[in-house]
């Protein structure tokens, strides 16, 4: 199992009630497993997760990379600075 | 050279001018970004703009690098977070060029990508309760969790 912290921004993190997540994976998850597990327990946010983009270590990068213990993995809804 | 910051701190548009190199150059254009009062209809009360700091610095580090690289310009970004009111300064885009016409489409260059690829987001207080911008469109908040 690996650990990663998971990060949620704008509604993400209204829904979830917090902006960091501590959370256990099996080895070889990616983003979209990630989103899968939260999905779990916030129904709300499994497709809202999917159809972000995905940065890791402060990264943009394709949702489907495995994750490594440590990991910190945000997910970026449509941005609307400016 | 590029400059950014993005940070609480109320924007002053001479230091961020400041920051350009002018040498060689004959045209500054800069766009002021305002928080709007009025917004879909409603009396906005305010904005709470938040951001993943990191990833947004590096984002918008490499828009105003690619925008310099590709009109061949200076330019120069500051972008407020946290709490603003109505008539506050939320953005500031600085773009140094020998001729004006490369200030002009870098500004506008600038502009859209920051408001498509920088992870900010903005929490807008309205007469009708609190909403989420999110790309074009507006969800309810949840809440009303503090913005750091």
């Amino acid at each position: 199992m690996i650990t990663v912290t998971v990060l949620l921004f704008a509604h993400h993190a209204d829904i979830a009630g917090s902006t960091r997540l501590d959370l256990q994976l099996p080895n070889g998850s990616s983003a979209v497993g990630c989103a899968a597990a939260i999905q779990q327990k916030w129904p709300a946010l499994g497709d809202l997760l999917r159809t972000s983009r995905v940065a890791v270590g402060e990264q943009f990068t394709d949702t489907s990379i495995a994750l490594k213990d440590g990991d910190e993995v945000a997910f970026i809804p449509p941005v609307s600075g400016g | 050279m590029a400059w950014v910051k993005i940070s609480p701190d109320a924007i002053d548009s001479n230091v961020v001018e400041g920051k350009l190199d002018r040498d060689g150059c004959g045209a500054t254009v800069c766009f002021t970004g305002t928080v709007r009062n009025r917004s879909r209809g409603r009396r906005v009360h305010h904005l709470d703009y938040e951001t993943y700091l990191p990833l947004a610095t590096t984002e918008l580090n490499r828009v105003v690098l690619e925008a310099e690289s590709r009109f061949d310009v200076r330019a120069a970004v500051q972008h407020r977070i946290g709490k603003l009111l109505p008539g506050q300064v939320s953005l500031y885009v600085a773009v140094a060029s020998p001729h004006r016409s490369a200030a002009f489409e870098s500004c506008y260059w600038i502009m859209e990508a920051v408001k498509t690829s920088v992870p900010v987001w903005k929490r807008e207080s309205h007469d009708d309760g609190v909403d989420w911008i999110e790309g074009n469109d507006s969800v309810p908040a949840v809440g009303n969790r503090p913005i750091p």
